[in-house]
């Protein structure tokens, strides 16, 4: 479905992010990628929303390239990002506006009622918690049903209890269309609860390290003695994903 | 605690404290024989000089004189700058060609270019509403421009997520979001265009609170000239007043500082 060939981004600054990074990604997946700070997860997000473009290699969607932000690819922020100036329901009804009003209206409850927001549609965004407005953030992005879901750390500024509920909360949304989802996360527990399949990417520049496919089944408890396992591998691989490589291994296979 | 809280309710007890006090005091204080309110008239005197001049219609007619050049004034300064601070901000090679010609004519001073606007537009009413405009030109453009080039790149992109046109970016998101700026720039532009209208009325009016000032000094009537301060604090007031009650309620939704009390 999402097809990344090759793909660099080198800043205007001359810092390269991105060096020759391959990943495919299928429909309905569910993603996660991890790596120590500054390893180029934003920038990859960044360069498959379109917001910003590679400078070398390619990005498809659907066997189309990506060169402006589409219709079907959602996204989700560290930060809320609502408009301080609309109300909840106007904020949500932004990724829905060309339909008509009765269609929007309609979808924008229950998209609200979809996060368990339903009674705040009139509020302003400063009313909002920090987890209510990710939510708000979570149904702007879902109401126009995208095939793919981008989401750049999005619980990160939450408190560990608000960020398990809003996990499991997400997978709830996702049975719903079944979106393609690609989960940027500092936190391994976060990366195995959701993900099929883990990508551990390293820094300087960066690059995909390694792939995991967490055998676990759904709803996977965090405590399970399986769990933990998988926990301690990824954790075992992100510290090598830290450690500078020597000269030989300088460009190792991507995937295991 | 309760007789705080009421007194702080009554904005308007608080905002006249001040100024209802100096002035009885002063009142007082002629009254009482201590001063002598030759040059500066007691707050009775001045009421009976405005009153004098509103018997006649004389008040009235100043008074619109003024308004009707402030208005004019303000509305072209508030179009232009809106416009150019609006282009500059946005496109970034109006800004680089545009920019540094505006920023080198605002450091002179406005009322430096009247011998010019005189000579140019003659001196009845057409140079002094340009002179009132180019005094809110600047203050507008600025503030705009300024606002623009500070929009929150976040939000920006969220619109762009969203795959905003110009158009749509332009109404959804740079608008509202430099509002809160712009009424500020707005307030600051008719603020100098109270202060230019005065300067334009010295240049030879017949009509008009600034006219009214001249006239009482001529003529040596201090009261009459407190009398025309005073109705250019009061309209300066209730314009700004207006217009920061119509802005208010385009931006309830700030999420501002709310001063102590
Ligand atoms: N706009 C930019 N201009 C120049 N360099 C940038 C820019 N954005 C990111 N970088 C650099 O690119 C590299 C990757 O940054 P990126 O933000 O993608 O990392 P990250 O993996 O998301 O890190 P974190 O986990 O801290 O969010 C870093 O070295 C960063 O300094
Ligand atoms: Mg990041």
């Amino acid at each position: 479905m999402l097809s990344i060939q090759n793909v660099a981004k080198r800043y205007p600054n001359g810092t390269l992010a991105l060096d020759r990074l391959s990943l495919s990604v299928e429909q309905s997946e569910i993603l996660a990628l991890v790596g120590g700070s500054g390893c180029g997860k934003s920038t990859l997000l960044r360069l498959i929303s379109g917001l910003d473009h590679p400078t070398g290699g390619t990005i498809d969607l659907d066997g189309a390239p990506v060169r402006q932000p589409r219709a079907e690819i959602g996204v989700v922020f560290q930060e809320p990002r609502l408009m301080p100036w609309l109300t909840i329901d106007q904020n949500v009804a932004f990724g829905i506006r060309h339909l008509p009003a009765a269609e929007q209206k309609k979808r924008v409850v229950e998209a609200l009622a979809r996060v368990g927001l339903a009674a705040y549609a009139g509020h302003w965004p400063r009313e909002l918690s920090g987890g209510q407005a990710q939510r708000v953030a979570l149904a702007r992005a879902l109401v126009g049903r995208p095939k793919a879901l981008l989401l750049d750390e999005p619980y990160s500024a939450l408190d560990a209890l608000t960020r398990n509920d809003l996990q499991e909360h997400l997978l709830d949304l996702w049975a719903d269309d079944r979106p393609t989802l690609i989960l940027v996360t500092h936190d391994i527990e976060e990366a195995l609860f959701l993900a099929d399949r883990v990508v551990v990417m390293r820094p300087d520049p960066g690059r995909i390290l390694s792939e995991f496919r967490p055998h676990l089944a759904r709803p996977r408890d965090r405590l399970s003695g399986e769990f933990l396992d998988w926990k301690n591998r990824l954790l075992a691989e992100l510290g090598k994903a830290q450690r500078p490589l020597g000269g030989d291994e300088k460009y190792p296979a991507a995937a295991i | 605690m309760f007789r705080t809280a009421f007194f702080l309710k009554g904005n308007w007890v608080l905002a006249l404290a001040l100024p209802l006090a100096l002035a009885g005091g002063w009142e007082l204080a002629v009254a009482a024989g201590w001063a002598n309110g030759r040059l500066l008239p007691t707050p009775s005197a001045v009421y009976t000089a405005l009153a004098a001049l509103a018997k006649t219609g004389e008040l009235a007619a100043h008074v619109q004189a003024t308004l009707a050049r402030v208005a004019v004034g303000f509305a072209l300064g508030v179009l232009a700058g809106t416009f150019f601070g609006a282009v500059v901000g946005y496109w970034s090679a109006a800004r680089r060609f545009l920019d540094p010609t505006l920023q080198a004519l605002r450091n002179i001073p406005s009322i430096a270019w009247v011998p010019m606007f005189i000579l140019w537009f003659g001196i009845f009413e057409t140079s002094k509403i340009i002179l009132i405009a180019v005094g809110v030109f600047f203050p507008i453009y600025l503030g705009l421009s300024d606002a623009v080039r500070g929009v929150d790149r976040k939000l920006v992109e969220v619109g762009r997520i969203f795959r905003f046109s110009h158009r749509e970016m332009i109404l959804r998101v740079l608008l509202p979001a430099t509002l809160p700026t712009y009424v500020s720039s707005l307030r600051s532009g008719l603020g100098l265009g109270w202060m230019f209208v005065v300067a334009a009325e010295f240049m030879g009016a017949e009509q008009g609170l600034g006219f009214l000032l001249v006239d009482g000094q001529q003529t040596g009537r201090p009261a009459v000239i407190l009398g025309a301060i005073v109705a250019f604090a009061v309209l300066g007031k209730l314009t700004d007043w207006l217009l920061a009650a119509a802005a208010a309620r385009l931006l309830v939704w700030q999420d501002a500082f709310k001063p102590v009390e």
